[in-house]
């Protein structure tokens, strides 16, 4: 199983749509890689520059309802190939959150107030989870935070299968 | 207890429940089209793993981007007719035959009451509107259900709709909709079922219920639904006229899926509709709901009237009414997109193709075209977009466009005027 987590990128807003995360008018490529350059293009966010502030950065940190609008799992593997492997969120829409699982990527939900707390520790702030015990540390310099959430077993099993299809093959 | 109709579908295609929360179903329907598709199928190809579960059970249609707008469109298409072929899948649909997924699959009667029905599309949850549960999924979802039959789903809650009183004349299944979001905003729904129940439902078309239920997954809802009853069964007669006596016993037979009287529902909702006025939308999800009246004048470049949401023929025969012996206004332009070829024939039959023309509208093949912002009338820079679609994200219909989602009548008039307006007023 891969490591979870790394620098964060924060997305101070609800409700950021499939199609803010990667335009319908991408959805003619047929690899994974050729989506890498249009990550986050039509993001509505005062002051975020998708071509600057993605760079390395492994881990998104968002309010609610983050995913909803189409069910494109464009929008994951664009996150995948730009080595963004965790959003953490207040919530998700329900097929951006399985389609994250099904590719073995983690959708991490925390409380409003967490979220907060994170987003109050500035702008370096790195990211490490450890699925084992269910907890994830934001870290910036010298001030740590650190936080459990719940993972349904089901979910879990399909991340350490890497994925549904796996898990789905050797199962039915 | 009783059991809500999806608890019922569910227990009849449960094949596996790993957690008490997370039940596999196994699908009736997995139905696919070329933007969500070839991607699957390349992957599967690269597995090792090209192969479907059941050949009838895929129904396969090309109708985001077609007739083909560049190379790269031509290839989705070419991946998906050849697997079709390869696999020897008779419901294809292709250039010539093909139409918006969510319209021409219910059309060809492959939507039956108490069905599981998945698709690589979001607006998936419109084919409740014949009583069952039908979600939209991604590509890893349906490369196992192509592969495999199967689909997991969380056990299913679900939000009572209940909708009284009488529309007004003037006021649709869409207007409805877009109240009903603007209450639960865009995630009231998240992962639960929409079922909308209630004798303004009762008196509603199929056409009518496939609005209403193609917008649940803009509250965020996993699959609206609505009772299985003698409209569906008459919709259906064709398809099923040699599997029942008559249509008594076929709308009997349907009360199975009813939900039952104490069913538990996580939340209920009654909306009383005799006063509602035609709604539009703001800003740039589809919660930011305004009555028309509030945004009278707002100048329009472009209508577009079809989708699976409002591209069916009682949508193009509402247009109709409004555009009758009038003219698009100088300042605006129109598009209209039939969502089938039948619907298309048929609005041609009924002389309604030659009223959008008379009045200046350019009548498009059946494609989901402009309403992703893919072919057919992508908007520019800060155009502004009257739009009988689902979705007014920012970019929808073209980087920079804005789109009020709105009724086909509404749009017919705002076709009219060249801004937005009441369409009671030339009814
Ligand atoms: S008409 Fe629009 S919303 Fe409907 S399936 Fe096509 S692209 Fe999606």
């Amino acid at each position: 199983m891969k490591d979870f987590g790394g620098k964060a990128l924060f997305l101070d807003r609800s409700d950021i749509n499939t199609d803010e995360i990667i335009p319908a008018k991408y959805l003619t490529e047929n690899t994974k890689m050729a989506l890498q350059p249009f990550i986050l293009e039509d993001l509505k966010l005062g002051g975020f520059n998708p071509r600057t502030d993605i760079q390395g950065k492994g881990a998104i940190i968002t309010r609610a309802n983050f995913g909803c609008g189409s069910s494109r799992e464009h929008a994951v593997w664009v996150f995948e190939v730009n080595d963004i492997n965790i959003v953490i969120a207040e919530s998700f829409a329900r097929i951006f959150r399985q389609n994250m699982y099904n590719c073995g990527m983690l959708a991490v939900e925390l409380l409003p107030s967490e979220i907060d707390a994170i987003t109050a520790l500035g702008n370096e702030v790195e990211i490490a989870v450890d699925l084992a015990t269910c907890t994830i540390s934001a870290k910036n310099g010298a001030k740590e935070l650190s936080f459990t959430f719940s993972i349904n077993e089901f979910d879990k099993e399909l991340v350490e299968n890497g994925g549904w299809l796996t898990y789905a093959d050797n199962k039915y | 207890m009783g059991k809500t109709i999806a608890e019922k579908i569910f227990a009849a295609h449960l094949r596996d429940k790993p957690t008490p929360e997370n039940m596999i179903l196994d699908i009736d329907v997995v139905m696919c089209h070329e933007i969500t598709t070839p991607i699957a199928i390349t992957d599967l190809e690269a597995r090792g793993m090209d192969r479907v579960f059941d050949t009838n059970k895929i129904k396969v249609v090309i109708d985001h981007v077609t007739p083909s707008k560049d190379s790269k469109t031509a290839t989705q298409a070419k991946i998906l007719r050849d697997w079709a072929r390869r696999h020897k899948i008779k419901d294809f649909f292709d250039i010539g035959f093909n139409g918006v997924c969510h319209a021409i699959f219910p059309e060809k009667g492959f939507i039956r009451p108490g069905y599981t029905v998945i698709m690589g599309d979001s607006h998936t949850c419109t084919h409740g509107a014949f009583g069952a549960f039908a979600a939209g999924i991604g590509t890893t979802d349906l490369e196992v259900g192509i592969l495999k039959g199967v689909c997991a789903f969380l056990k299913p809650e679900t939000i009572k709709i209940t909708i009284k009183g009488t529309l007004a004349d003037g006021v649709s299944a869409k207007d409805v909709i877009l109240n009903i979001i603007k209450k639960l905003t865009v995630n009231g729904a998240t992962n639960k079922v929409m079922e909308f129940v209630g004798p303004v439902i009762d008196k509603m078309s199929m056409e009518s219920r496939m609005t209403l239920c193609n917008m649940a997954i803009e509250a965020g809802g996993t699959s609206g639904i609505c009772m299985p009853d003698q409209v569906t069964a008459q919709y259906l007669w064709p398809f099923i006229k040699d599997e029942y006596e008559s249509l008594e016993i076929a709308v009997k037979d349907f009360k199975q899926w009813h939900s039952d009287p104490d069913a538990v529902y996580a939340k209920e909702l009654t909306f009383d509709v005799s006063d509602l006025e035609p709604q539009v939308t703001y800003g740039y999800k589809p919660d930011e709901v305004k009555d028309i009246t509030a945004m009278e004048g707002t100048p329009i470049d472009q209508v577009y009237i079809g989708s699976c949401t409002n591209g069916r023929i009682e949508d193009l025969r509402s247009a109709a009414r409004i555009l009758k012996d009038r003219k698009i206004a100088d300042t605006t332009r129109g598009i209209l997109s039939p969502a089938t070829p039948q619907v298309y024939s048929q609005a041609l039959e009924e002389g309604i193709i030659k009223i959008f023309m008379d009045a200046g509208f350019c009548v498009t093949n059946p494609t989901c075209g402009a309403c992703l912002g893919m072919s057919n009338g992508v908007l520019a820079e800060g155009e502004i977009c009257a739009s009988t679609t689902n979705r007014n994200f920012n970019g929808r219909m073209g980087k920079g466009g804005i789109v009020h989602l709105m009724s086909p009548l509404s749009a017919a008039a705002a076709a009219v005027k060249g801004h937005i307006t009441d369409p009671r007023k030339l009814l």
